[in-house]
């Protein structure tokens, strides 16, 4: 420590140089941030605590295949599960098709699943107790404006009411919160009556889109989906059930390989910057041999001068890497206030530091590594003759 | 203060050629390579550039490390650029060459997507039958009244379960798509449980080879055939509609009608009959619009996506040039300062430093829209599309991408060559000599 002012200035020996590297290392960085923060929210989609007890029961055939209500009471009736509802896709928009929602219709007890919602029990009885009753998440309501008491608009994609008409309007008689950070994105749905669904669509009433299980135990999860599959075994509605967990990653998976796409432009990325930094060293380390053979003689031993080199490049990385990630984090909280937290990207939390630091310290030992080398081995005599 | 002022002037010239990089189109910059040769060539000024720059271009191999910075940074830049940007062509064109401005597709109203629309068999009959449609040699309408739905196969890259879309068709559907070519096998048998799978379904999806059996709605179908129809229907799996509704209890409904118009002029006519008709609901637009429609919001994000990536590498690749190229300068003091005190002008030293740093920037242009090309040209991706199943569709590295990634790598050549050049020229001939 008692070196930083020592590795300070000859890291700022050449003003230029250095800021211009800093600037190339904070444009690294900067992306790294804002991939990341995009790779971790497909990554992290569905990895919630809260739903590690709650299985998704669906048509084995696809999503998109109904299921009889029927189901309902006989998964109940599985031993290890505690409390089964189930949901349909609404889908629609709200006053223009670009404003397309993540719109279900739930039966009444849905919210008993989720108690990460944080509903009041005045807002559940409100919901149960109105017909066109709905409950939108915090962002969502943001985003439109919406207070609880509004009356709502929807515009039907699939279900028109009977009748027709392709306007649903409900109240909304609630709003729910999403406490992680990370899961921030579960904030942009829109819940309504299952009831309401089933008897005012001109068609698709009378089924359930999935169900969701919660079993007692997580241990016995993967004993209770099987129950669950076995239940429908040969019926012409034959289901499959997984945790939440791995519905959310086979959906996720389905956009695109983002860890693959991401990986090859951080390579690229990280590849250049390698260079980069790598040649700035060299060069420090070239034109300061004299310098360094000084050092010697006055006493530093040799393995003190290869942490001098080796530090100033790890320094140099964290300047740059420092800034550049700051830079992302602000950046990435702007686009999710100004496009509201559907988009996915994760805030620049602990973890994205902790790897960006461990990148910073591993690129700069590499970088430094073989320039370090030169300073440790050189011989004083040859050195300051300038050989 | 006066440099200050210098850099500024600087900047803006450099701001105003990439501008006009980025607005020409690419035969102009050939163009002012020929006269920049000729200029070399012919006068005096230019002869003296020419031959520092053989000069420095000589030196090169001693500074093979610095050099390398800006090659492969620009590289790094054009090279992602053009990937990305060949995946948003590859879907656009896709979808779009789903479509044409002959053939209609009717929706219920509302509905954007066909898997979320709906009508019944009195309506798609009606909609077949409006004089709009053309007619085959028969008197039949060229007209598909078309079943939608949504099955789950393993893909073969990852084994997970995706969702695959399957088509059931009308009548009129292969006089509709007169461009399937079937690959191998035949048609399906209208009635039967036969499916036939496009070629990009086929190579994505396990299960699909031509024999196999795949569960539909519970009961297992055969795979009698492989079509290639060159546009998005190829991640689709066909079967006869009226057999696929009965799998999947749907009756008589279906998800929607396409058409063949007489002329595409009818269109407006077409829609005014569907209007006017209380009968039913529903609205028709051109397939071309309809696919169209379908790739816009993926493509625009991808594209914005992409380019802010290469603009936050190039920012980064900039610095890494500007670095390099100073330190080149720096190395040639000496020698700059002699040619000057030998009376050489400051233009020709310019010339050869702008040169340089442009060669070395379209060296790494060169490769890193090679690598982009070599890699991802053809390459096959696949997202999840409109109708909820997937669309798998090639990158495409067209000339275009690659011209665009030159000018990106020129342009960041010439910001990055026109400070250090500039440097160059003004140095003070006698601090320069002095220099150790």
């Amino acid at each position: 420590m008692k070196y930083l002012h020592l590795v300070w200035s000859t890291l700022f020996r050449r003003k230029t140089r250095t800021i211009f590297t800093i600037v190339s290392v904070i444009a690294a960085f900067l992306l790294f941030g804002l991939l990341d923060s995009v790779r971790g929210a497909f990554a992290n989609a569905g990895h919630n605590v809260a739903g590690a007890n709650r299985l998704i029961t669906m048509s084995k055939q696809s999503l998109v295949v109904a299921l009889p209500t029927s189901l309902l009471m006989r998964i109940q009736a599985v031993p290890g599960v505690k409390t089964v509802t189930y949901a349909n896709w609404f889908g629609g928009y709200y006053q223009d098709p670009k404003n397309q929602l993540v719109t279900e219709a739930v039966s009444n007890n849905y919210f008993d699943l989720f108690p990460e919602f944080g509903l009041s029990a005045a807002e559940l009885r409100a919901f149960h107790s109105t017909r066109t009753g709905a409950i939108a998440g915090a962002s969502l309501a943001e985003r439109f404006h919406w207070k609880v008491g509004d009356k709502i608009p929807i515009q039907a994609t699939i279900f028109p009411q009977k009748g027709g008409s392709n306007t649903w309007t409900l109240d909304l008689v609630g709003i729910y919160h999403v406490a992680d950070p990370n899961l921030k994105a579960e904030e942009g749905a829109l819940f309504f009556n299952w009831d309401y669904f089933d008897q005012a669509a001109q068609f698709g009433g009378g089924t359930a889109g999935w169900y969701i299980d919660r079993v007692a135990q997580p241990k016995d999860a993967d004993r209770v989906a099987h129950a669950i599959d076995a239940l429908s075994a040969n019926s012409d509605h034959e289901t499959k059930t997984q945790s939440e967990d791995a519905f959310t990653a086979a959906f996720v998976s389905q956009f695109a390989d983002i860890g693959l796409i991401v990986g090859s432009i951080m390579g690229a990325v990280f590849f250049t910057l390698i260079l980069l930094t790598g040649n700035t060293m060299a060069q420090a380390v070239r034109e300061r041999i004299p310098e360094l053979a000084i050092l010697k003689t006055i006493g530093f031993s040799n393995r003190s001068v290869l942490s001098l080199v080796l530090a100033e490049s790890v320094l140099l990385l964290a300047i740059g890497g420092a800034v550049g990630l700051a830079i992302s984090g602000i950046a990435v909280s702007g686009i999710r206030a100004k496009l509201g937290p559907q988009i996915p990207m994760l805030p620049v939390g602990g973890a994205a530091w902790l790897r960006a630091v461990a990148l910073m310290i591993a690129i700069g030992l590499v970088v430094g590594a073989l320039p370090a080398r030169r300073g440790m081995q050189l011989r004083i005599v040859d050195a300051l003759s300038g050989r | 203060m006066k440099s200050f002022g210098w850099s500024l002037v600087t900047l803006l010239v450099a701001a105003l050629a990439v501008a006009l990089l980025a607005v020409l189109p690419w035969w102009s910059a050939a163009i002012v390579a020929a006269l920049l040769v000729a200029w070399l060539l012919a006068t005096r000024a230019g002869r003296q550039a020419l031959s520092v720059t053989q000069v420095g271009i000589s030196t090169m191999p001693q500074r093979l490390g610095a050099a390398s910075v800006v090659v492969v940074g620009i590289a790094g830049v054009v090279g992602v650029l053009v990937a990305l940007l060949a995946m948003a062509q590859g879907f656009q064109a896709t979808l779009q060459e789903t479509g044409n401005d002959d053939t209609a597709i009717v929706l219920r109203s509302g509905s954007q997507t066909e898997i979320n629309s709906a009508m019944d068999h009195d309506t798609t009959v009606a909609i077949s039958n409006e004089p709009q449609v053309m007619r085959d040699a028969q008197g039949r309408p060229i007209a598909s009244p078309e079943l939608v739905v949504v099955a789950s196969l393993p893909k073969k890259s990852s084994g997970l379960d995706a969702n695959v879309e399957v088509r059931g068709l009308g009548q009129g559907a292969w006089a509709l798509r007169t461009n399937v070519r079937l690959l191998a096998g035949r048609r399906f048998t209208p009635g039967l449980r036969e499916l036939i799978v496009g070629k990009r379904a086929m190579s994505e999806f396990e299960h699909t080879e031509l024999g196999s059996k795949i569960d539909l709605g519970g009961q297992p179908w055969t795979v009698v055939g492989e079509f290639d129809s060159a546009d998005e229907h190829d991640s689709e799996l066909w079967g006869d509609g009226d057999a696929i509704a009965s799998a999947y209890r749907r009756g008589e409904g279906r998800n929607s009608v396409t058409v063949r118009l007489k002329d595409p002029h009818l269109l407006d006519a077409f829609k005014a009959a569907l209007a006017s008709d209380p009968r039913f609901k529903v609205d028709a637009s051109t397939t071309r619009d309809y696919y169209s429609r379908q790739s816009e919001l993926l493509t625009r994000t991808i594209r914005i996506l992409g380019t802010t990536v290469a603009v936050i590498m190039a920012i980064g690749a900039l610095f890494g040039a500007l670095n390099t190229m100073y330190a080149a300068v720096a190395t040639r003091t000496r020698e700059i300062a002699t040619l000057r005190a030998m009376g050489f002008r400051g233009g020709p030293v310019v010339v050869s430093v702008l040169i340089e740093t442009l060669l070395l920037a379209l060296a790494g242009g060169i490769i890193g829209a090679a690598i982009a090309w070599a890699i991802f040209d053809h390459y096959t991706a696949s997202t999840l599309g409109a109708n909820f199943s997937q669309v798998v569709f090639e990158f495409r590295v067209s000339p275009t991408l690659l011209v665009n990634g030159l000018k990106w790598a020129l342009a960041i050549g010439l910001v990055g060559g026109l400070f250090p050049a500039l440097r160059a020229a003004r140095l003070p001939v006698t601090d320069g000599l002095r220099e150790l």
